[in-house]
């Protein structure tokens, strides 16, 4: 059985661009050795915290969603658990409300300059869903 | 004394009579189905300024969007985009 899955994941701020895209990459690998496909990814950047986590008062976010088999859940977040890198993570399955708001976002998201998006993670965030409140 | 002895009730200010507005669930008035927990602003809309969720007699939403918009909530507090506790939010 193959579900749709979203996971994002908080890496410590003191990894630098190299070491991020090592461990971002560990877990797409991850992701398609265990017979995953990616359908997204999404990179948020540094962001502040809401509040401190290991003394930390900011983090790297970074958004995947994948199609997997549900046991591989277990796998990922063993993996997270033991990774030192990620301070904090979360894994949240999708039904089909939120697959369809998902690709919704994604749209809104591909119709903006995709440099943009990468350079000033934060302000897309903010813009993704302003009209769906009224 | 002679407004008891007429039977009829008199008031120093006239009762007001306030039209209050109906209060409406935005989830169900906008046809959203799902709660985002990754946009922290529009969740920040639930909560008072100490981050707590504000009850349902407030907001309006509905019970099932309701549970949804609580679990939103306490999804983006983990993964730190919404404070447990704070002063002064917003």
């Amino acid at each position: 059985m193959i579900k749709q899955y979203e996971t994002v994941f908080i890496a410590t701020p003191v990894l630098s661009d190299t070491q991020m895209k090592e461990a971002v990459a560990k877990y797409t690998d991850l992701i398609k050795a265990n017979g995953g496909e990616i359908v997204y990814e999404e990179d948020w950047g540094l962001k502040q915290l809401a509040y401190p986590i290991q003394h930390k008062t900011s983090g790297f976010y970074y958004l995947i969603q994948f199609k997997a088999d549900p046991q591989f859940v277990n796998v990922l977040e063993t993996q997270y658990h033991r990774d030192e890198r990620i301070i904090r993570f979360l894994t949240v399955a999708l039904d089909k409300n939120s697959i369809a708001y998902a690709e919704h976002r994604r749209q809104k998201g591909a119709s903006k300059p995709a440099a943009a998006a990468e350079q000033a993670p934060v302000e897309p965030e903010a813009e993704t869903e302003t009209n769906e409140e009224e | 004394m002679a407004a008891v002895e007429n039977n009829e009730i008199r008031y120093l200010n006239p009762p007001t009579v306030d039209v209050r507005k109906k209060k409406y669930c935005r989830f169900k008035k906008a046809g959203i189905k799902y709660v985002d927990y990754k946009d922290p602003e529009f969740l920040k809309k639930f909560l008072n300024e100490q981050g707590k969720i504000l009850p349902r007699r407030i907001t309006g939403t509905s019970l099932k969007f309701q549970r949804k918009v609580a679990q939103a909530i306490k999804r983006a507090r983990s993964l730190a985009l919404l404070p447990y506790v704070t002063d002064l939010l917003k």
